[in-house]
Parts: C-alpha cells; sequence; structure tokens
C-alpha cells in the first residue's frame, strides 16, 4: 500500500545535513515534528509526499525506517527497500508489521517499550469511569440542555468496589490494576499465560472472565490469537449492565456484533480509543449515550511525546553504532 | 406509621418518594407555591421534613412547624439546612455521611482525567467527524502530578487514596494540619494553590468557606493549574473563575457543582479545558439507593424512639 497523504517535500533545514544518516519515515507518525525539531541536526527525515517513488532518495539506500501504528509495513513495502536493517515504530503495538517477512530479512524492530504505559493506563482509567459514571454524556447534557428548574439527569454505576476483568496484564495492564485497587475495586485478569507473580486471580479464557467481571479493560496486543476475542458470546456473558474498555486495538473485539449488542442493551456500554478501520467509526455509535468514543490518542500526551522522540532517536543511534537497540522487539 | 405527617422539600430518587408515601403521610413541597400552601393548611401536623442537597428547611420553614422534631438530608452536605434554627428548636438533622464517599471520590478522579485528558472534547471530536481531518492534538498526562486537597475529610482522603494510584504527590490543606497524615500541609489555600497542579474542593460549605477558592487562589494555582470542585459551588467565586478562564489565568477546571444550580454560566460552555456535570457526584444506581434507605432509617429509628444512625444535630 502507497502512502497518499499530503506532505510538503521533504525539509532541508541543516544545510550540511546531506552526510546525516538518511531515516525515512512512513505514516507521518504524531511525534514527527517534535522529531524534526529535537534531532534534525542528528539525522536527514525523509518523508514522501505522495508515494514511496517520490523520494529524492533512492530506495535502494535506505536501511532505517521510523514508521507509525497507521502504517501497514507489509512485506511489498519491505521489499522495496533491499537494505532496510532497522524498523523503529512509533507504537508499543506491532500488528502492523509484517514480522514474518522482518525475521526472515534479519531486520531489527525497536518498539515504543513501556514508556506510554502511564499515559495509556491513565486513559483506560479516564474512560472507564466516563462510561461508567457518564461523564461525556453529562457534560454535554449541561451544554446544551435548557435551563429548567432541575437537572435530570440518569443515573450512573458504581466504579469502586467492582470486578474489573483486565486482557492483557502486560505492563499497561499491570498499570491499570494498581489504579483500580485505589478504587477498592477487585481485579481479575486474562492473559496469554498465567503470572505466578500476582496476586490476581487469573482466568484462561476471556469468556469466563467476562462471565465474572462487571467490566473488561482491554490492554492486549493484536495478533492472530487476540482478534475478535471479544466477541457477541463474550459480551452476552459480560451482560447487560457489564461494561468494555479498549485501548489495545480496535481487531479485539468484533466491531459489527458490539455496535449490535450496545443498540439492543445487550453490554451497559463502551468506552473505545481504537476501532478496526481508524478514523472511522461506525456511526451508531456516534449518537449513542452509553458510548464513549476518543480517537486513538490514549498515549498522546507532551511529556509522552517527548520520551517517545528520545527513545526513537536513542534506539536509531544504538543501531548505527552497532550497540544493542534499547527497545527491541523479540520477533523470534 | 402512616399517620406521620412528612414534609418533602426537594426532589429526591423516586424510590425514596415512593417509600416514604407508603410510610408516611406524605407532602409535596419541592414547588414553592406548593410548598407555601402546604404550611398553610397542615403546619401543625408535620413532624418531619426530608431534604436534599437542592433544597432544605431555612428558619423561616422551621419556625413555621411548630410539631417538626427531625430533618432528614438526602445527601451529605446540608448547607441549605438552618442547622443553628433546628439546635434552638432541638430539631435532629441527619444526613447520609460514609456511602457516596467512594463515589465522589471516583468521579472526582474522573473529572481530573476528563479535564487533563480532554476526554469530553476527545468524544465530540471523534462525533463531529473531525478526527478524518487528522489527529486530536496532545494532552497533558496526569499520572506523578501534585494534587492538592482543601479539606482532608473522607471525601478528601478517598480521592487523595487514588490519586496516589496514579504516582501522584498529595498536599493538603484542613481547618487543623493533621497529625497522624502523611501528606504535606499548606497552612493556607493561596499555599496550597500555588504548590499543586491540580486543586481538589473537598470541603463542607460553611460562612467560612464561602468563596474560599477567591481570586488570588485562582491566580496562585495559575495558567497551567486546573480546579476541581466537587464541594458545593459557592466554595467558588464564580465570576472570578469564569474571567480567569476565559483570560487564560486558569489553566483548565472540572466542576461538578455551581453556584447557582441548574444555572451554568454559559461563557464556559465554548471551552474546551472545561468539564461541567450536573451535581452528579454521587449520582450512581448503588448509591442513591444507599443514601435512600439511611434517610428511611434514619426517619424510623426516630419514630420508634431509637438511636439514630446518623444525627448532625
Amino acid at each position: 500500500m502507497e502512502e497518499e497523504k499530503e506532505v510538503e517535500p521533504p525539509q532541508q533545514p541543516n544545510h550540511h545535513n546531506q552526510d546525516l544518516p538518511q531515516v525515512l519515515v512512513l505514516g507521518s507518525p504524531t511525534c514527527l515534528q517534535t522529531l524534526k525539531q529535537l534531532y534534525s541536526h542528528k539525522f536527514r527525515f525523509l518523508i514522501p509526499n505522495t508515494s514511496l517513488h517520490s523520494l529524492s532518495a533512492p530506495l535502494s539506500s535506505i536501511s532505517v525506517v521510523i514508521c507509525s501504528a497507521s502504517f501497514p509495513l507489509t512485506a511489498s513495502v519491505i521489499g522495496l527497500l533491499p537494505s532496510l536493517r532497522l524498523v523503529v515504530t512509533t507504537s508499543a503495538g506491532t500488528d502492523h508489521i509484517d514480522l514474518n517477512e522482518c525475521r526472515c530479512r534479519g531486520i531489527q524492530i525497536a518498539g515504543a517499550g513501556k514508556f506510554f504505559s502511564d499515559e495509556v493506563a491513565d486513559m483506560a482509567v479516564g474512560l472507564l469511569i466516563d462510561v461508567m459514571r457518564k461523564v461525556s454524556a453529562a457534560d454535554r447534557f449541561v451544554r446544551t440542555s435548557c435551563e429548567s428548574a432541575t437537572w435530570s439527569f440518569p443515573l450512573g454505576y458504581k466504579v469502586s468496589g467492582k470486578r474489573i476483568g483486565i486482557v492483557g496484564l502486560g505492563s499497561i495492564g499491570m498499570e491499570v490494576a494498581k489504579r483500580l485497587e485505589c478504587f477498592g475495586c477487585n481485579i481479575l485478569y486474562h492473559s496469554k499465560h498465567k503470572k505466578s507473580t500476582v496476586p490476581y486471580p487469573f482466568y484462561n479464557n476471556v469468556l469466563d472472565l467476562a462471565a465474572t467481571s462487571n467490566a473488561l479493560v482491554l490492554c492486549c496486543a493484536l495478533n492472530e490469537e487476540t482478534r475478535h476475542m471479544v466477541n457477541r458470546e463474550v459480551m452476552l456473558a459480560l451482560g447487560k449492565e457489564g461494561f468494555i474498555v479498549n485501548v489495545g486495538r480496535g481487531g479485539l473485539i468484533d466491531e459489527k456484533q458490539l455496535v449490535k449488542c450496545l443498540m439492543d442493551g445487550e453490554i451497559g456500554g463502551a468506552a473505545l480509543d481504537v476501532f478496526e478501520d481508524e478514523p472511522n467509526v461506525p456511526k451508531e455509535l456516534l449518537s449513542m449515550d452509553n458510548v464513549v468514543l476518543t480517537p486513538h490518542c490514549a498515549a498522546f500526551t507532551t511529556e509522552c511525546i517527548i520520551k517517545l522522540c528520545e527513545v526513537v532517536a536513542r534506539n536509531i543511534e544504538a543501531f548505527l553504532s552497532d550497540m544493542p537497540l534499547i527497545t527491541q522487539v523479540n520477533i523470534g | 406509621m402512616g399517620t406521620i405527617s412528612v414534609l418533602l422539600v426537594a426532589k429526591v430518587l423516586p424510590y425514596l418518594e415512593q417509600e416514604l408515601d407508603k410510610r408516611y403521610k406524605l407532602f409535596d413541597g419541592i414547588d414553592p407555591s406548593q410548598r407555601a400552601a402546604v404550611v398553610r393548611d397542615h403546619a401543625a401536623s408535620i413532624r418531619a421534613v426530608v431534604a436534599s442537597s437542592s433544597g432544605g428547611p431555612d428558619a423561616a420553614l422551621i419556625e413555621a412547624l411548630p410539631k417538626l422534631e427531625i430533618v432528614s438530608s438526602f445527601s451529605v452536605g446540608v448547607d441549605k439546612i438552618d442547622l443553628e434554627k433546628c439546635k434552638e428548636r432541638g430539631v435532629r438533622v441527619t444526613n447520609t455521611p460514609d456511602v457516596l464517599t467512594d463515589e465522589v471520590a471516583d468521579l472526582t478522579i474522573g473529572l481530573i482525567l476528563a479535564v487533563l485528558r480532554r476526554i469530553c472534547e476527545c468524544d465530540r471530536y471523534v462525533r463531529s467527524g473531525n478526527w478524518k481531518k487528522g489527529d486530536y492534538k496532545l494532552t497533558t498526562k496526569f499520572s506523578g502530578k501534585t494534587v492538592g486537597i482543601l479539606g482532608l475529610g473522607r471525601i478528601g482522603a478517598a480521592v487523595a487514596k487514588r490519586a496516589e494510584g496514579f504516582d501522584c504527590k498529595i498536599c493538603y490543606y484542613s481547618r487543623n494540619e493533621k497529625p497522624d497524615s502523611k501528606y504535606k500541609y499548606y497552612p493556607s489555600v493561596v499555599e496550597l494553590a500555588s504548590n499543586c497542579d491540580v486543586l481538589v474542593v473537598a470541603c463542607p460549605l460553611t460562612p467560612e468557606t464561602h468563596h474560599i477558592i477567591n481570586r488570588e487562589v485562582i491566580n496562585a494555582l495559575g495558567p497551567k493549574g486546573v480546579l476541581i470542585n466537587i464541594g458545593r459551588g459557592k466554595h467558588v467565586d464564580e465570576p472570578e473563575l469564569v474571567s480567569a478562564l476565559l483570560e487564560g489565568r486558569l489553566g483548565g477546571a472540572g466542576l461538578d457543582v455551581f453556584e447557582n444550580e441548574p444555572h451554568v454560566p454559559e461563557e464556559l460552555f465554548g471551552l474546551e479545558n472545561v468539564v461541567l456535570l450536573p451535581h452528579v457526584g454521587s449520582a450512581t444506581v448503588e448509591t442513591r439507593t444507599a443514601m435512600a434507605n439511611l434517610v428511611l432509617d434514619n426517619l424510623e429509628a426516630h419514630f420508634l424512639g431509637k438511636p439514630l444512625l446518623t444525627p448532625l444535630v
């Protein structure tokens, strides 16, 4: 798939940057502006304005790529870059990269590591409170309701003390658990493997977890095993007063079934930062009061972007110095 | 007990109204003109008043009810009830502490995150179709920030406990320093505001705390500071707050209460750094039911001559 973004021609801010190591940037990562501001003296960023072939530098000279989560780094794109040795993705997730192809080609991958676990966990908790207590719906109500003698707004559901099922107890899932424990919530989890060092009850499948939880918080990676793991059966088990928060990937949920369950009142509500086909959101959700919709921004704070740029730069520098990567993704 | 006359002076959970109606002779005095008529016709028989955060008996009403024995409030805040007059007349007063502490603390964290991470704005962004044009801008991290709590009572302490889960530093101002507290104490609200990123108002409304958040405090909190009010609207000098937000002297605000509910200053509607809620601190199915039961249980205890469960006066 060729990039069709409207981007200005590659900037040449520094007169000597012809000698700087070239870094091809794919997918317009959110941190790009900051990256250019902070690191244009170290790297020559090449940004295609239409397709890859519009690049002034020869594709065969590219050994380092920075790739955003929204750019599918497929085998065919990788095939256009015969000298590619390092991919740095600006996300924690790697589901947009053909890992098999990278493994075959001996291409190393560096991710965003655990650097935005705090931010994503913060957002997950904020989304959970919002959908259960109807915060966004209430804010809309105040801004648009006509003046009357009293406010009449539907009641929400208590968060404290509830049973929260975390799907994926990696670094983000653990940060979510840590926060919700302070709300007196009972933490339960499903993960690929039981973790012997955590005190929370383990469920070896999502269905059983859903049946016993008041809310599910999805924090896991998207891969073949986890695609559509939250299906109709899981949602029915979660129930009419159950809630889903998704800060993982849209593909973790069968989105069509989610819409149907919400429309039929089979689940209490959903708070979604990710969707199957971003930035498209099922239109039925746009008028619902028991959903909260955010534009894949759980990680994106000003603090985080600076950290992310540092991680990207340090990984590239490590690679160029033949040193171990800072946040290497193990692809076997 | 069906012959005991009870006057309802504020809107409450339908379940509570139904139960009161079943157990007592309930008079609807929610509407002021209706209340005047009820008082005129039944003053001599009314032995109890049920109030809430939106309405309670003032001195005049208490004076007008010679047989009044108890005011049971469907709220924890009793600023609408003339407590002095009740004490003077020997009228008992009960409220609903503890059952809503967690709820209000949960919502406080929800408000902080909604303001700092612009959750409501993001939701608007998606619903309006703007995401198709580009990403939403960067927001502000909550974890690790300093949270200042004005009033380290039950609710304030519950907020602090939750904020600690986000690695926040906690500091507070209270009438008196709490020797057992591990949090940093500041002896004035201005100093507290100068030293925190998020200031949470969690104290009761009394004549001393009226407009405790004034221009000086707001300026001390500053252009990156966020004010969260889950106390009472009158804790904050509202016109000052509005002008500070419009002029950028205050970074943002999350407000569950206002000086003259349900009126909300319209100038706030266009701001993306505020979150406005219709006094829903305790508005969950679970808690409102528990509050209603406390009101009913307190009234029952009183009329059976048993000790009150949650008396204030």
